[in-house]
């Protein structure tokens, strides 16, 4: 009888990100080719790995991917890449893609047991929501190690003799974190608000109008409100829920369009235009805030489910009603 | 400065009884929400609770219980807009703000 054994294959990395590697991820961060920023799945080593050598785990976006290589210089280790369909560690998790069946399947597939001679692996701590370790252990023999929350820290991890402190088991989300967070959700923004902008030009042609260039930069800054200033001043905005937040934010901002257009001095300037600003404004900011909590790293499902049975009600009335208010303004300057 | 979300929402569920204290709970949230007290674990901190899930997934006695789900509001308009489940598939377009 003949038994066939597969050829091992094993990919050759680097732990220096070359300039490429870099302006994929600044792309991947404004939302250009995200969605295919992805590495093979399979057996990766980087150094010179041997038989002792740590395995770690990690998902196909090749942000992840990345982010964890350029941590390892002046150390010899197997990167094994799970195939998450391109999304990261913590979100793939989330779906079960970065899971226990794909964890068992991929061991099975680089033959693991065949590279190295130990029987663990190191599997990034927000891996969590999607592995059951003891069935992991159960299926594949494998003991599974979570390490730490950041890449960073993972040489740390495995010269303090694969410990994790409590320091790097917690998630922050730190006023950069958020940061480069915002140009997705930003750019995310322009095809709804293109349509608005048509609608408006619309409506200036059949005459509701004029609609300028004060309505289009007190919308542009709503969203910036919501999209930007709110995510980055987020633990200073005094209450909880994000839409809250956001309306704040953006009551501050449709308060100053108001007032740098000379409400109340001018008496051209309406109230009922100040008053459909005011209902308009803080609402839109209220509607990206609260979409920011899916960036977030502290929202529970529960607690998004609670602040969106108040707040999509409220927004959607208080936007109508501030249209209804602006519409009838310029009928009654016709 | 402490990031807080609302009080009172999480699902999270401890079965003290089912409990060994094996401790995997603690190693896997990511916000602290568990801490260890004779020799069993004790939720200190349910307001910190994101459901994420990990810590159930990883309970080898059955001892923990969440309702898992991702804290997306755009997930659950789309969850609402289409009639399934809210899961984290905005990535399927390059529109949208979650993962």
């Amino acid at each position: 009888m003949q038994i066939s054994s597969r050829e091992l294959k094993i990919i050759q990395t680097s732990t220096q990100l070359t300039f490429s590697d870099i302006f994929g991820s600044w792309k991947a961060r404004w939302g250009i080719n995200r969605m295919n920023f992805k590495v093979e799945p399979g057996l990766y080593s980087v150094g010179n790995p041997g038989s002792s050598s740590p395995v770690l785990v990690t998902a196909n976006y090749k942000m992840s991917f990345d982010s964890l290589r350029k941590e390892l210089n002046e150390l010899d280790a197997w990167i094994l890449v799970l195939d998450t369909k391109g999304i990261n560690v913590w979100c793939a998790a989330g779906k079960g893609t970065f899971g226990t069946k794909e964890l068992i399947n991929r061991i099975a597939i680089v033959q693991l047991e065949k590279v190295v001679s130990h029987k663990t692996i190191i599997i990034p701590q927000l891996g969590a929501p999607g592995i059951s370790a003891h069935e992991v252990s159960k299926f594949s023999g494998f003991k599974v190690l979570y390490g730490p929350v950041k890449a960073k820290d993972v040489k740390e991890f495995i010269k303090a003799g694969m410990k994790a402190s409590a320091e790097m088991r917690t998630v922050r989300f730190s006023i950069y974190d958020r940061l480069v967070l915002t140009p997705v959700d930003l750019v995310g923004t322009f095809r709804f608000s293109l349509m608005i902008f048509g609608i408006l030009f619309l409506l200036n042609l059949l005459g509701f109008g004029p609609f300028g260039f004060v309505d289009f930069y007190a919308y542009m800054g709503a969203v910036l409100a919501g999209c930007v200033l709110t995510p980055v001043l987020l633990p200073w905005i005094p209450g909880r829920a994000f839409a809250w937040k956001g309306w704040l934010v953006g009551l501050i901002w449709a308060a100053f369009v108001n007032v740098f257009n000379g409400w109340t001095a001018v008496p051209l300037y309406s109230v009922l235009r100040a008053l459909g600003y005011l209902l308009v404004l803080p609402s839109v900011s209220a509607y990206y805030a609260m979409n920011f909590t899916g960036s977030s790293t502290f929202t529970s499902f529960s607690g998004v489910l609670k602040e969106m049975r108040i707040a999509v009600p409220a927004i959607v009335i208080s936007i109508f009603l501030g249209i209804v208010l602006i519409l009838v303004n310029s009928f009654i300057k016709l | 400065m402490k990031h807080q979300y609302l009080k009172n929402v999480s699902t999270l569920k401890l079965k003290s009884d089912q409990c060994t204290g094996c401790g995997r709970c603690m190693e896997v949230c990511p916000h602290n929400v568990f801490l260890m007290e004779e020799k069993k674990s004790v939720i200190v901190d349910k307001d910190r609770c994101m459901e994420c899930g990990a810590c159930v997934k990883n309970c080898p006695f059955d001892a923990l219980e969440v309702k898992q789900g991702v804290g997306c509001a755009y997930a659950i308009i789309m969850g609402w807009l289409t009639g399934t489940e809210p899961s984290c598939d905005c990535s399927d377009n390059s529109s949208g703000s979650c993962c």
